[in-house]
């Protein structure tokens, strides 16, 4: 069976390709441009195509799916009527999916749910990484926030935290909104760096 | 205890009702709590609403019925309670076509000159091998049919004399200047975009070549209709307050900033701007001009889902997917479009409510007053730029019209 990954993000590209590979008698194609996509796409012939909801080239492949239909080689979305929930499976994981009409649902049914799990799989993962990143900006603010109370007002780290912790609990919010607000009103004054 | 709803948009002007009624709190006082979720292909949109990610979306008209009628995918029942707005689309061409076809230079063309003149040149390209290509949003869009119609009437077959394919809306300015197209019809703020780059002229709006014609609708399942009801009969009320909001000159300064930041269309406030005051720049560095309700959202009963507007739609499905007319779909198609629900959220606000459901579209060449439900509605003209209008009483005599 052909593949085709289609995603913008090619470390996402790579784990569904990594997953698929797995699988016997697959052979997977994977496009990550934008540019040329619909060449590329008819020149491999893929049986299934996988490609991420957040690709603005659904709307052209859609198309392209659409006149294909009078070409030898029709293609539709995958909604056999008794796979609504892997469908919905699908679209919860953020993939779709398109296959060549008359292939038989058993031979789908492990792409997708491979594709499915690695999918959610690389949500999660990117999820955390954001979360990391997050704390790691919100450490920063909080230091330059610091930095901003001891310059100002002449304190000690420790007293600068003491003091970032005092406000925030007296207004009941994180210590990381009371710093960015902090760092924002001295920007604003102009006090910058 | 507020009732909360998901509303689907993709990043464009006229996603600006449902928003404006969150971000004014006219959602808020009539008990709603609105999310969004904003995609960047039709595609998606239609999945999420599909498989309940959304409750209600901002959708191009046409896709709404051709997801009820099942075409490019088992049919699904969507029902559109609301029209979001009317016109608001333009088409640009490259600065080189523009200039062939002898495009003026500070005003828009007329919709027939440059029609004819279009024809002339594609057909000298197509004697030395080049086939003019035009960009449209989406296969069933008004933007497609808009820009169908507006060919075919002035002699250019659509399928045969040029070629139509697909650009999603932030990437029309790249196609315009990598020469993948030599033209589009899209939403702004794009054809500003466009505009801004100098890869593209504005020549046309789309309200020239139907002078009040529909554009994207709220949809939702059929079903979240019926569990949802008296949500999304609030919602309604709510985006008609937000539509007297947006149409107020006092606010479009306000509203661009609104609708340019990051959770909605995250664009410049400026070229918003543009399109909410009817006054667009249509090449590179020159003056705006003005042209009057460019976009259309709230008076005339703008938002009334007019039956006869989904079946003009029906229609130009029918004409370009080049299926035949059944009048079974042409039932199911029109009744996608629910005015019922949109009178019965409206009852009793003072909102004037028109007496019918459908209308003879583009037979009005001047200001009419027609029967509301209480006194009457000042419409004003809405005619098709090439003088025909639409009987919805006969959907086949107006097929076989087009034909001959």
């Amino acid at each position: 069976m052909r593949i085709a990954v289609i995603d913008e993000s090619a470390s996402r590209a790579s784990v569904i390709h990594e997953g698929l590979a797995q699988l016997d008698g697959c052979e997977v194609f994977v496009i990550t441009e934008r540019h040329g996509l619909l060449a590329r796409v008819q020149e491999f012939a893929p049986d299934v195509v996988l490609i991420d909801l957040g690709n603005p080239s659904r709307d052209v492949l859609e198309e392209y799916f659409a006149v294909s239909r009078a070409l030898s080689r029709p293609i539709a979305m995958f909604v056999d009527e008794s796979d609504e929930e892997t469908i919905g499976a699908s679209i919860d994981a953020g993939v779709s999916v398109y296959v060549v009409d008359g292939l038989a649902a058993s031979r789908i049914r492990p792409v997708l749910d491979l594709a499915v799990r690695r999918f959610g799989a690389f949500a999660r993962l990117q999820a955390d990484l954001d979360e990391a990143k997050g704390k790691l900006a919100e450490r920063e603010t909080i230091d330059a926030a610091k930095r901003i109370l001891m310059n100002s007002r002449g304190l000690s780290e420790p007293e600068a935290y003491a003091e970032l912790r005092r406000k925030a609990m007296q207004s009941s919010r994180r210590i990381a909104d009371i710093a960015e607000a902090l760092v924002t009103a001295h920007d604003l004054m102009g006090e910058g760096e | 205890m507020s009732e909360h709803l998901t509303i689907g948009f993709l990043p464009l002007v006229d996603a600006c009702l449902p928003i404006l009624a969150a971000e004014h709190g006219f959602a808020a006082e009539e008990g709603l709590e609105l999310a969004f979720v904003r995609d960047v292909s039709w595609a998606t949109v239609l999945d999420r609403l599909l498989y309940g990610h959304s409750d209600a979306a901002h959708l191009l008209a046409p896709l709404a019925i051709a997801t009820t009628l099942g075409r490019g995918r088992p049919a699904q029942p969507l029902v559109a309670p609301f029209v979001l707005g009317l016109n608001g689309n333009a088409i640009t061409f490259s600065p080189e076509l523009a200039q062939a076809v002898g495009a003026p230079q500070g005003k828009l063309g007329d919709p027939l000159a440059i029609g004819q003149a279009l024809a002339v040149e594609a057909k000298r390209l197509a004697a030395v091998g080049r086939k003019l290509r035009f960009g449209v949003v989406h296969r069933y869009s008004s933007h497609n049919y808009m820009l169908r119609y507006w060919l075919a009437a002035c002699g250019i077959a659509p399928d045969l004399d040029v070629e139509i394919v697909t650009v999603a809306p932030p990437f029309v300015a790249d196609a315009l200047a990598s020469g993948e197209i030599d033209g589009s019809c899209v939403g702004e703020p794009w054809n500003s975009v466009a505009v801004e780059r100098g890869v593209g002229r504005i020549v046309l709006a789309t309200a020239q070549i139907w002078r009040r014609g529909v554009e994207k609708v709220l949809a939702l399942r059929e079903s979240r209709l019926d569990e949802r009801r008296d949500a999304i009969e609030a919602l309604i009320r709510a985006m008609r307050k937000a539509g007297a909001h947006f149409v107020d000159p006092a606010n479009w300064q306000a509203n661009a900033a609104i609708l340019a930041g990051p959770r909605y269309l995250d664009a410049s406030a400026e070229l918003i701007l543009r399109a909410i005051s009817d006054r667009l720049v249509l090449a590179q560095g020159s003056a705006a001009i003005h042209y009057p309700d460019f976009m259309f959202q709230h008076r005339e009963a703008a938002n009334f889902p007019w039956v006869s507007q989904a079946e003009w739609l029906y229609t130009q499905m029918v004409r370009w997917d080049g299926t035949g007319f059944e009048p079974d779909e042409a039932e199911k198609a029109a009744r996608v479009f629910r005015p019922d629900v949109y009178r019965s959220a409206l009852a009793g606000t003072g909102d004037l409510l028109p007496g019918a459901s459908s209308k003879v579209e583009g037979s009005l060449d001047r200001t009419t007053a027609v029967t509301a439900q209480q006194g009457t509605i000042v419409l004003e003209q809405n005619s098709f730029f090439d003088g025909r209008s639409f009987d919805p009483d006969d959907l086949p005599g107006y097929l076989a019209s087009l034909a001959g």
